[in-house]
């Protein structure tokens, strides 16, 4: 087991000082903080080899290239993908949904077809889908969620039925930080010849993801929430599912031959990458998933697990604080979304000047807020760089943000 | 008795949340939406969730008689919406619109004058959210729900010329 102490030392950034105070960084499900390493690697790319990959025969093309795709395979071993030609780069997860909904989706999906999501989804996993469904005539349905903020899976096999062509779930809930049973899910959706995609964006940086093991068709999610950079995402699909798939975008780099009046298509998986990718990105989100590997993904999701309970009492002995989702960790990914009886947003200021960034708002969760009656949360969400001591420290703030607001008697 | 102030920019939370503010948030004023309202209109904020709705009403020559919001959101909104209601009432629709873009003069860092202060009532505590840039939507919102049901009624009334 790793000790986050010494893995703090790595990320420049949480040294800094914050309105007078010491950083505690707990906006993790936003965007993660980036090792000195991932930061390196970038500096190395354009100070070293920077030129454009599959294309020159020059040395530093070369360089770039072998780089670009040994980040490939790595992503690949991370997720146990079988092969690298499944795994495509995007720029985030919003994108490789989309990637779905405009190839695959459009393609398969008909008059009087059904679509599955759940309640829970992020906006990006359900918005791409409406327009998709309503062009095609198909309907959109969604499992629901219960009162506690788990999948009410008792409807499984009347909402993914004969007529589901497409189910697509988020993994780990960044509102409400439910662990779905994606296995389970895609079970099912595979009993009746529908294809099966994650929303890994809040999984795959934080616990150990086995595309394999799952069976998924599709999987995706972002690289700056595991240590890389923004812009950079990644798409992975079964190879046999995406030779059935037109081109997403087409252009340079995504075809075999071309004439004037036509073209033919590269192999898997650059003929869905069109144009320069963004390769400097991709080679470091290479080097972020050698150092989330080096942690180890299970001790990370121990890690969390463990900061999470933590958090989860911490919070939950404060008679004010109404935790929202699942109240076991082991249940959870690492993040706490709740409610005061202090509006999010002035919760969130007051603690920004106590240096304890977190997140307030709908997550791009709206219709699960709406739901659960909810107009906005605050959510603390951690990494392998979080402590016990960074709880504390927002427990402290949380305390004097309810004594500060309470002193003007805002409760009735 | 104030709570000693968070953080190293002591004083700047308290800018912010001076007591004027919460009080109009704890005991809005005009908490109640107007029947057959003139003018209506819903702002919201989609980047919080926050919602103000906003009614008046005019009387025959023309100025307000009366005003009334709901909403739901964080304290300056809230409070910045009840503050509005406030130095509403009597005024003539070009009055109102000399009113906003005070207040927006003053969000936008414009030096106001006195007499323009006083117009503005307790607004002026607002001046305190301009430390606080990511804030100043929050506050802006009641005012533009103003300015939407401004525009409407002057739509509808043009409608309402040319048809005639």
């Amino acid at each position: 087991m790793f000790d986050p102490k010494l893995i703090r030392k790595d990320f420049p950034i949480l040294s800094r000082k914050v309105n007078g105070s010491p950083l505690v960084y707990l906006d993790n499900a936003a965007t993660s903080q980036k090792p000195r390493q991932v930061i390196q690697a970038l500096v190395e790319c354009y100070e070293q080899y920077n030129s454009n990959v599959h294309r020159g025969v020059h040395t530093m093309s070369m360089e770039a290239t072998d780089r670009y795709e040994a980040a490939r395979q790595k992503v690949a071993d991370l997720i146990h993908a079988p092969s690298v030609e499944g795994v495509i780069f995007v720029r985030n997860t919003t994108e490789a949904i989309n990637l779905v909904a405009n190839t695959w989706a459009t393609q398969n999906l008909g008059p009087g077809d059904e679509m599955v999501v759940t309640e829970m989804e992020h906006h990006s996993n359900l918005v791409p889908w409406q327009k998709v469904t309503a062009q095609a005539g198909a309907t959109l349905r969604f499992l629901p969620v219960t009162p506690e903020g788990t999948l009410d899976l008792t409807s499984l096999d009347t909402v993914i039925n004969e007529r589901t062509k497409l189910v697509s779930v988020v993994h780990i809930s960044n509102f409400l930080g439910t662990i779905n049973p994606v296995n389970e899910i895609c079970r099912r959706a595979h009993q009746v010849g529908a294809r099966f995609m994650v929303d890994g964006a809040q999984s795959v940086p934080h616990m150990p993801v086995d595309v394999t093991d799952m069976d998924c068709d599709f999987l995706a999610f972002s690289g700056h929430k595991m240590m890389a950079p923004p812009g950079i995402g990644v798409l992975y699909a079964k190879p046999s599912v995406l030779e059935g798939m037109e081109p997403f975008l087409r252009g340079g780099d995504m075809v075999r031959e071309v004439w004037y009046d036509h073209a033919t298509w590269n192999d898997l998986p650059m003929r869905f990458e069109a144009g320069t990718p963004n390769f400097a990105d991709a080679i470091a989100l290479g080097v972020a998933v050698d150092y989330l590997q080096a942690l180890g993904m299970d001790n990370v999701r121990q890690h969390e697990i463990e900061i999470g309970s933590y958090a989860l009492q911490a919070l939950g002995e404060m008679e004010e604080v109404t935790i929202v989702g699942p109240t076991e960790a082991r249940l959870r990914g690492g993040l706490a979304a709740f409610t005061t009886d202090v509006h999010p947003h002035d919760l969130g200021t007051f603690l920004d000047q106590e240096g304890i960034a977190i997140r307030t708002g709908h997550h791009c969760v709206m219709p699960m807020h709406n739901k659960l009656g909810l107009a906005a949360t605050a959510r603390a969400s951690f990494y392998v760089y979080n402590t016990n001591d960074e709880m504390d420290t927002l427990v402290r703030g949380l305390k004097k943000a309810l004594a500060y607001f309470g002193s003007h008697a805002l409760k009735p | 008795m104030a709570i000693q102030p968070p953080g190293g920019t002591a004083g700047g939370i308290n800018d912010l949340y001076q007591d004027i503010l919460v009080e109009h948030y704890k005991r809005p004023r005009h908490h109640q939406l107007l029947p057959d309202p003139e003018l209506k209109s819903e702002g919201f904020n989609p980047f919080c969730g926050d919602r103000v709705v906003f009614t008046a009403r005019l009387d025959g020559a023309g100025r307000i008689s009366g005003v009334g919001f709901t909403g739901q959101g964080c304290a300056i909104s809230q409070a910045s919406a009840s503050m509005m209601t406030d130095v509403l009432q009597g005024l003539t629709l070009d009055e109102v619109r000399g009113v906003v873009g005070r207040f927006r003069a003053m969000m936008q860092g414009k030096v106001l004058s006195e007499q323009e202060k006083e117009a503005l009532k307790d607004l002026v505590v607002l001046e305190g959210v301009k430390q606080f840039p990511v804030r100043i939507k929050c506050a802006l919102l009641a005012w533009s729900a103003l300015q939407d049901a401004l525009a409407e009624y002057s739509k509808s009334r043009n409608k309402l010329e040319t048809s005639t």
